[in-house]
Parts: C-alpha cells; sequence; structure tokens
C-alpha cells in the first residue's frame, strides 16, 4: 500500500506544471467490526476503505479535493487524474488565501507497526466465550490503519498499524452496568481474562441496594476512563485561534490569569502517542508541546493557517491527538482510603459546556458509579447529573492526581477509526456539585 | 457504472436467504469566509458499496471502494464469511427476518443546482454578508458559510429489489463572537440546523442575504445581557431549540435498537420498554409526533430506507400516547412491533440502524402572541448551544443562545446563558401550547451520532414553538 501511494505521488509530480506544488494525503483502513448485544453478535463484517485528498497550489491559491481509491494501480491513476484535473480546472476561480502555510522543507519519517493482530474471527471466539452467563454489549474493531504524506517537492510520510480495541460492557440491569476496554496490538489472552475477571468482580458490587444521592457537594474520585470526558471537554482550548476569538474555554486564563492546580500539566505528547506524526500540510509535529505547566498556561496549538495567520510556529494541529496529563502523587491502591466517604464514578457521559467562558461543564455519571463510606464499597449510585467548573474541579478542589497513568486509545470510529489517544491519572476531587 | 455494478452483482450474488449491495456515492462542497478572508475551499467525492449477506441465521457485511469485479468479488466474500461465522451465534436470527424486494426511484427536490452558480460567485456572496456581521470592536470573530451535498444511493438485492435515489442537501450558517475582558457570547444563523433538501433556492427560503446585521446585533446585545435567572419558570422554546428537544428526548428513547440494548455500551439505552408502546402517556394531550419522510423539503426525506422499506408518513405519539416506536425491518422483526422505514446508514461503510429520520411535532392551535401572553413568568429561548441528557434519554440539561424574560404576558429583559433542567418522561407531560401552523419551522442537522461503528447522520425535525410550565431554569457564572 506504501509503495503504490508513493507510485502514485511520483506519477501525479510528473503532472504538476509551472510553479504548482502538488499535496497529496492518504488514509486507508482494512477493518473487521463486530458488535455484540445480550452476549451474542448483533452485526458482524469487514471495511476497506482508501482515499486520496489532493491540495494544488499555484501561488496564494490553493484548492482540495479527495476522492476513494480502489488499491487497482490503473484506476487509481485514472481517478487521481481526475481530480488533480478538475483541481486545476477550478483552481483560477478561487481567491487568494492569504494563510497558506505548507512545508517546504522536506522531511521524510516512517512508522511501521507490524501485524501481530490474530485473525478476528478467533478474537469474536474470545470475546463470546467471556460473555457466557453475562449480558455482554460492545464492539470489536481490529485490524490495518494506513496514513500517508506525499508532495511535489520529494517529501514522503508513512504510517501503518495494526491494532484492536474492544470497548465493552457487561450489563446487570437497566442503566446499571461495568464498561471496560482492552487495547492493543497483539491479543494477549490472559490479559483479556484478567479483564473479564475485574469487570466480573465489579458486576457483582451492582447487585447490592442502590442509592439516590441529594443534589449537593461531594468528595469523587475519577478514574482514567472518567477524566477522558473531562479532558475531552479541553481539547478546543489550548488551540491558539480559540485564543484569539475568545471562543475558548480557558478564556478566563488567557484574560484573568486565573490558574488550576500546580500539580496540573497538559502536554500534547505526540512522542509518546498513538498517532502519526506528521499531518496534512507536511509539517511534523513536534514531540511535545505543554500547554498547561503548574496550573499556568504556557504554550498552545496552532494549525499551520493559524500559525501563518498569527505569526507564530505551526506545532501541526489545532486540537490534540495525544493528550497527556502528568501524573500526582496519589497511589492507585489507597484510593478508597483517601476517599473515605464519597462517590467512586467509573464514568462520565454526555459531557457539554453550561458556560463555555466560565469552563462550567454539565454531564452524567454513567455505568457502575458507588458511594463509599470509610473507605468501602457501600452501594451503586443512580446517575447523577453534574455541574461544575474547570477551575474548581483541577483547582480549588483537587486534593491530587494518581501516580499511576492509563494509556487510553481512542475508540472512535467515526468515518474510520481514530488513532487519537489520552495519557492520564485518576483525580482525587472535594465538593463536587451535583445537581439533580 | 451504476449498470456494470448492478451486472456484475447479479452475476455473482451467492445462493444465500439474502444479498443485497447498496452503492452510495457523494460529493461534497464546503465554502467560507471568515473574518473578511475566503477559507480554503474543500471538494469531497466518496463511493463505495457495501454487500450484505444473511443466510443459516447470521448476518455479515463487507464494503470497499474498490468498485472493481474484483472488488466486489471480495466485498461478497467478506459478507459471507462473516454471515457463517455469526449464523446461530447472533442476538437475531436472521432466518425469521423478511427483507424488503423494493423497486423504486425518488428524487429530492433540486430547483436551482449548486453547480449553477459558481465559485466565485458564492464567494462574492459570503464577503459580502462577511462584511455585515463586523460594524462593532467588540466583535471579535465572524464568519459566513455553506455547504452542499449530492448523494447518489442505489440498492439491489439479488431476489429482483432494485431502488435508485438522489438526495441534494445545502446548508448556510453565519456566525459571530462578540467578546469584552472574559467575557464571550457567539450567537449564529439558526446554530448549524438550517439545512434542507434542495439546491441554491434553500439560502433564500432560510432568508440568508438578509440575516447578518440581526445575528451581529444580537451577540453584542447578548454580551451586555444579565444571565437568565434562576427558579422554576414556564419557558417557550423557539423552533430552533424544539428541534434538539424533539430529537434527544422523544427521537432518542423511541429507536427500537436502543429499546433492545444495542446501543447500551455507546449511545445508551432507553427509558422506555416494549410493554409501553400502545399505552404510555409521554406527553400532555396537545402532544402529536410523527414519522414524516414526505416533506420534501425536509433534510431526512427519501423514499426508502437504507434496507429498502419503502417510506410512509406514520404517527410515534397521538394525543400523548405512544403509538408506534422508531425501528426498521430487523428491529420490527425481532420486537413484532410495527415501526417505521428509519433503517439507515451514514455512508456505504457502515451497517444501517435505525435512525430517526424526519420525526416532527404537529402544530397546534396558538399563535406565538398567545402563547408569550399566556404566561406570567418565564424565558422564551431561542436556538441550542448546549445538550446532555443521561444514557436513558431522561434526565437532560439544555442551554440556549438566546434568551428573553416573559412577564405578565409579555417579553421583557433580554438575558445570557438560559439554561433548562427536566426529565423527559415529565417535561412532556407539562406541555400547555402548541404553536400553530404559520409557526412552525422545518430544520435539521448533520451531526447525529450513534453506532458502533460510530455513525453521524443527518436528520430532521419541523415544530411549532411550544409552552411547557414550571421548568427548572438557570443562568451562567
Amino acid at each position: 500500500m506504501q509503495q503504490a501511494f508513493y507510485g502514485l505521488i511520483d506519477k501525479l509530480t510528473e503532472r504538476v506544471r509551472g510553479n504548482e506544488v502538488l499535496l497529496a494525503n492518504f488514509a486507508g483502513e482494512e477493518s473487521d467490526f463486530v458488535r455484540f448485544n445480550r452476549s451474542l453478535v448483533r452485526q458482524a463484517g469487514s471495511v476497506h476503505q482508501r482515499g486520496l485528498g489532493l491540495e494544488l497550489i499555484d501561488g496564494q491559491r490553493h484548492l482540495s479535493g479527495r476522492c476513494s481509491l480502489t488499491g487497482d494501480e490503473t484506476t487509481d491513476r485514472s481517478r487521481a487524474d481526475r481530480l488533480l484535473a478538475d483541481l486545476r480546472e477550478s483552481l483560477p476561480t478561487v481567491p487568494e488565501d492569504p494563510y497558506l502555510f505548507y512545508a517546504t522543507e522536506v522531511n521524510n519519517t516512517e512508522q511501521i507497526v507490524a501485524n501481530r493482530l490474530p485473525d478476528s474471527g478467533e478474537m469474536t471466539d474470545a470475546v463470546l466465550a467471556a460473555g457466557k452467563g453475562t449480558d455482554l454489549v460492545g464492539i470489536l474493531a481490529s485490524g490495518g490503519i494506513f496514513r500517508g504524506f506525499g508532495n511535489s517537492l520529494g517529501q514522503r510520510n508513512w504510517f501503518a498499524t495494526y491494532s484492536f480495541h474492544f470497548d465493552w460492557s457487561f450489563y446487570h440491569t437497566a442503566d446499571k452496568a461495568v464498561k471496560t476496554s482492552y487495547a492493543g496490538f497483539h491479543w494477549d489472552q490472559s490479559t483479556f481474562d484478567t479483564k473479564v475477571v475485574n469487570a466480573r468482580q465489579q458486576l457483582a458490587r451492582l447487585s447490592l441496594p442502590t442509592m439516590t444521592i441529594s443534589p449537593g457537594g461531594y468528595r469523587i474520585y475519577i478514574p482514567p476512563a472518567a477524566m477522558q470526558e473531562l479532558m475531552g471537554m479541553l481539547m478546543r482550548g489550548f488551540s491558539l485561534k480559540a485564543h484569539r476569538t475568545k471562543s475558548t474555554c480557558l478564556l478566563k486564563m488567557v484574560e484573568e490569569g486565573r490558574t488550576l492546580a500546580p500539580s496540573v500539566t497538559i502536554r500534547e505528547n505526540t512522542a509518546e502517542g498513538m498517532s502519526p506524526n506528521f499531518q496534512g500540510a507536511g509539517f511534523i509535529k513536534p514531540d511535545s508541546v505543554t500547554m498547561i505547566e503548574a496550573g499556568k498556561l504556557k504554550d498552545t496549538l496552532a494549525s499551520p493557517r493559524t500559525a501563518k495567520e498569527y505569526g507564530v510556529k505551526t506545532t501541526g494541529s489545532e486540537f490534540p491527538s495525544s493528550l497527556d496529563l502528568a501524573g500526582g502523587d496519589l497511589d492507585d491502591q489507597d484510593i478508597l482510603t483517601k476517599l473515605d466517604t464519597g462517590i467512586f464514578v467509573n464514568q462520565l457521559w454526555y459531557l457539554n459546556y453550561s458556560d463555555r467562558p466560565a469552563a462550567r461543564i454539565t454531564g452524567m455519571t454513567r455505568f457502575a458509579t458507588f458511594w463509599v463510606e470509610g473507605g468501602k464499597i457501600v452501594a451503586p449510585l443512580n446517575v447523577m447529573r453534574f455541574d461544575e467548573t474547570i477551575y474548581r474541579i483541577f483547582g480549588d478542589n483537587l486534593i491530587g492526581l494518581t501516580s499511576q497513568r492509563d494509556l487510553l486509545p481512542s475508540s472512535q470510529t467515526y468515518g474510520s477509526r481514530s488513532t487519537s489517544s489520552m495519557r492520564l491519572p485518576g483525580a482525587l476531587v472535594d465538593d463536587f456539585t451535583f445537581t439533580f | 457504472m451504476l449498470e456494470k455494478l448492478e451486472s456484475d452483482f447479479r452475476k455473482r450474488a451467492p445462493k444465500v436467504d439474502f444479498c443485497s449491495l447498496r452503492f452510495v456515492r457523494s460529493f461534497r462542497e464546503g465554502l467560507a469566509v471568515r473574518q473578511d478572508v475566503p477559507q480554503p475551499v474543500h471538494r469531497e467525492e466518496d463511493a463505495g458499496v457495501m454487500v450484505t449477506v444473511m443466510h443459516n441465521g447470521g448476518m455479515g457485511y463487507g464494503a470497499t471502494s474498490d468498485l472493481s469485479a474484483a472488488g466486489l468479488n471480495n466485498a461478497i466474500e467478506k459478507a459471507s464469511l462473516w454471515a457463517s461465522r455469526t449464523a446461530g451465534r447472533s442476538v437475531v436470527d436472521f432466518r425469521k427476518v423478511s427483507m424488503p424486494q423494493p423497486k423504486g426511484q425518488y428524487s429530492g427536490p433540486n430547483k436551482t443546482p449548486w453547480s449553477r452558480t459558481s465559485v466565485r460567485d458564492k464567494f462574492d456572496l459570503l464577503m459580502s454578508l462577511s462584511k455585515r456581521l463586523k460594524f462593532n470592536d467588540k466583535i471579535v470573530d465572524w464568519s459566513a458559510s455553506m455547504g452542499h451535498e449530492d448523494i447518489d444511493l442505489f440498492y439491489l438485492t439479488a431476489g429482483g429489489g432494485r431502488v435508485y435515489q438522489q438526495l441534494h442537501t445545502t446548508a448556510p450558517d453565519l456566525r459571530v463572537t462578540a467578546s469584552e475582558g472574559a467575557e464571550a457570547q457567539t450567537r449564529s444563523f439558526g446554530g448549524g440546523i438550517y439545512c434542507l433538501q434542495g439546491g441554491l433556492e434553500v439560502l433564500e427560503q432560510f432568508g440568508f442575504a438578509n440575516a447578518p446585521e440581526q445575528v451581529a446585533d444580537e451577540a453584542l446585545a447578548l454580551l451586555a445581557a444579565e444571565n437568565c435567572p434562576s427558579g422554576k419558570r414556564d419557558i417557550l422554546l423557539a423552533p430552533d431549540q424544539m428541534t434538539l428537544q424533539i430529537h434527544e428526548s422523544i427521537g432518542h428513547p423511541l429507536e427500537l435498537d436502543r429499546i433492545l440494548g444495542d446501543e447500551r455500551n455507546y449511545a445508551g439505552t432507553s427509558f422506555v420498554t416494549l410493554d409501553m408502546i400502545g399505552e404510555y402517556r409521554y406527553g400532555s394531550e396537545l402532544l402529536n409526533v410523527v414519522f414524516d419522510p414526505t416533506r420534501p423539503e425536509q433534510l431526512a426525506s427519501f423514499g426508502y430506507d437504507d434496507d429498502g422499506l419503502e417510506a410512509s408518513r406514520e404517527y410515534i405519539i397521538k394525543d400523548g400516547i405512544v403509538v408506534r416506536a422508531l425501528g426498521g425491518t430487523v428491529s420490527q422483526a425481532r420486537t413484532g412491533f410495527p415501526g417505521v422505514a428509519n433503517s439507515r446508514a451514514d455512508g456505504w461503510n457502515r451497517p444501517p440502524v435505525d435512525r430517526m429520520a424526519n420525526l416532527n411535532v404537529e402544530p397546534g392551535n396558538a399563535s406565538l402572541e398567545e402563547m408569550i401572553a399566556s404566561i406570567e413568568r418565564g424565558v422564551y429561548m431561542r436556538t441550542n448551544r448546549s445538550w446532555s441528557i443521561d444514557d436513558s434519554r431522561n434526565k437532560f440539561q439544555f442551554g440556549c443562545q438566546w434568551g428573553r424574560l416573559i412577564e405578565n404576558g409579555k417579553l421583557t429583559k433580554l438575558v445570557k446563558n438560559p439554561n433548562y433542567r427536566g426529565i423527559s418522561a415529565t417535561f412532556w407531560q407539562s406541555l400547555s401550547a402548541v404553536g400553530n401552523a404559520d409557526t412552525l419551522e422545518v430544520l435539521g442537522t448533520s451531526n447525529c451520532g450513534k453506532g458502533e461503528p460510530n455513525q453521524m447522520m443527518f436528520v430532521a425535525h419541523a415544530g411549532p414553538p411550544c409552552v411547557f410550565t414550571d421548568v427548572d431554569v438557570f443562568g451562567g457564572m
């Protein structure tokens, strides 16, 4: 696939005229998806897709388009030629772009993870076996993901990974469930078995009589999987454009110098993430960008266009794809003791802003959420809505972050399988506001 | 190309209980001007097929962007392999599902095709609108944009079914952010839900060319406004908030696949159970909801769903009682309940699941003025900006861009950050007035997320403004 893409770029480069510059992006996927419900299969199938994005540049004018590819060399060359011709024909009608910015220095890279996946039929068998006697629902996604970049200046970049992501819940009744995931590059049955045993143990706790808490402030432990939802709300807050156009949720940090707790350091950690280190205009992302250091705003993220608009250096992207929150000094093993009396959340759900400039967020607890007394789990809780600000959660009321962190690959599959991930600790927070 | 595809499929379709091919080709173009600077133009053409095989009770699919005979062979092999692997291990016994064998065609409106005007002319329009959005230093960001999509859908079954459908959608948008210090307010033209089927005539239908000043004026006014007060009040929701209210707290809870548990690991379950269909009082007697794919201009109108079921208008809630749920052929077979033609996929590379399509609240008999006059202490809210609801689709909290107090039957002070909370199971029972046909607006959205693997689908809701009594409202910080 890599050679086919490179060959296609070579041919397209031969067709570049005069001062034209051509950028090409490739996205491909050979995935199997098996969806489960009630410990049986609901839908199963395979998706093979390849797409080529071309951007034709002439002076300050540029135009981009995308077409599907088939994998057949002759057909794909014909499609790419047609797309290039269409772009060339329309280019004169497009206004000049003062913020056009693409890489002119050639940086070739290659990130390839070898295929160590078993047949997805075998993984399906393992999942069905694990679900016996329970109500299992979820999705197994597996297979190869491919990304490429090339330009008429001679740059070539390739990213290939073969991974799986099994994201599932064991259901008790109604909305009570234990949600877990198992993701990686190599299916290890003993690791999977351990996750299944742990999930079944939590499931047993859901048999205890449920409690409903009254609205108010509670001490709460937010594990890494739930932190992923909270951090997801900050993803657009680090963008330079969002800062300059006052649409960032961190506006009070930008305008009033508000700070978070000194233990909060947030980076875009490309070097230790799971995404390609190159981007659509040919820039290589820096290994790491620190957006919040010891609770204070530091650097921002800027796409090439934003960088040109505001006269700064580009970080390749406006939004993180390998977000990293530094660990703290709490030990995972001591969490229930430190929580003492309060709420142990497993997952948060459907977060949105109540007041974005104030960084005020609402959302729900979901799946297994427990009431803890004297460091012991007492009862599962019915779902509750929270309404809190980032400044209280990760500022005034943050008791601490765990030293252990989880690498959490994104399970999102909109259009194609995501390569994003987060590396996050858990957080112990005081006086967390639940509304109803 | 479609003839060759059909010929290849008919030659190669395996001898199984059921086999279908679904071809989807879409062409999208998006144009925008931000801060009076044209943004990069992006065009996207996507095409591929999904082959579905049902055999011996199992089901599998194979999807590919390779439309050659060899690509089709591979897709058929994959679909057959998964059907074989899942036979006897599926939550659905597909031997009991009678799949439609439809024959027909459908073409949505397209009075003034997108290609009728050049890219340059479209940019000229957007630039002129953009320049009218910025007339005050407190306006810190502004943009004018429009997007268009042409979609071809071709569905074949080995049993002789053949359906060809063409859809065209257009969506204009304007956005303005006004800011001072650490406060910012964004006002948009419909909040991203001004989308209809059709070509350039859609711009006129929404009054796109006349909108900039009002959008910018309202952003500035909101910046200076007080926060919405807290407490119990009646609320009057405009159609551009009713869209979200219908979608989240009627549409999703009544999807049969959620009720059956398919979505429990991702989009969630439902507080509605099968035994409630036909009996449950969902709302007051004023509430009438229809699944209506027959309004051609509405975004999610079509002739047949993606499993080939012919679409028809059906009551979902009649006089406040749930009479039918939202489920396509497979969900209907699983439950034995009637449903609607709403088995839909967001592209060739995702399998169909139960979706809303056009789900509309029928108009009542109140004028907007009468509804305002009927409220002693309330808030009129327009344009959704925030939404959050639990996974049973019960406890919700929604926020709007714009609010105005209603005191003693009159509109008074403008308020910012209006939010409200409720519980679906009781909220619709507090429906006390429904706007008449003159107040109804037809709106839509292209970003409803659901399914595993995930799918982003276009859906639509028509509705009048409605009054709900004694609702918990609040403002910002």
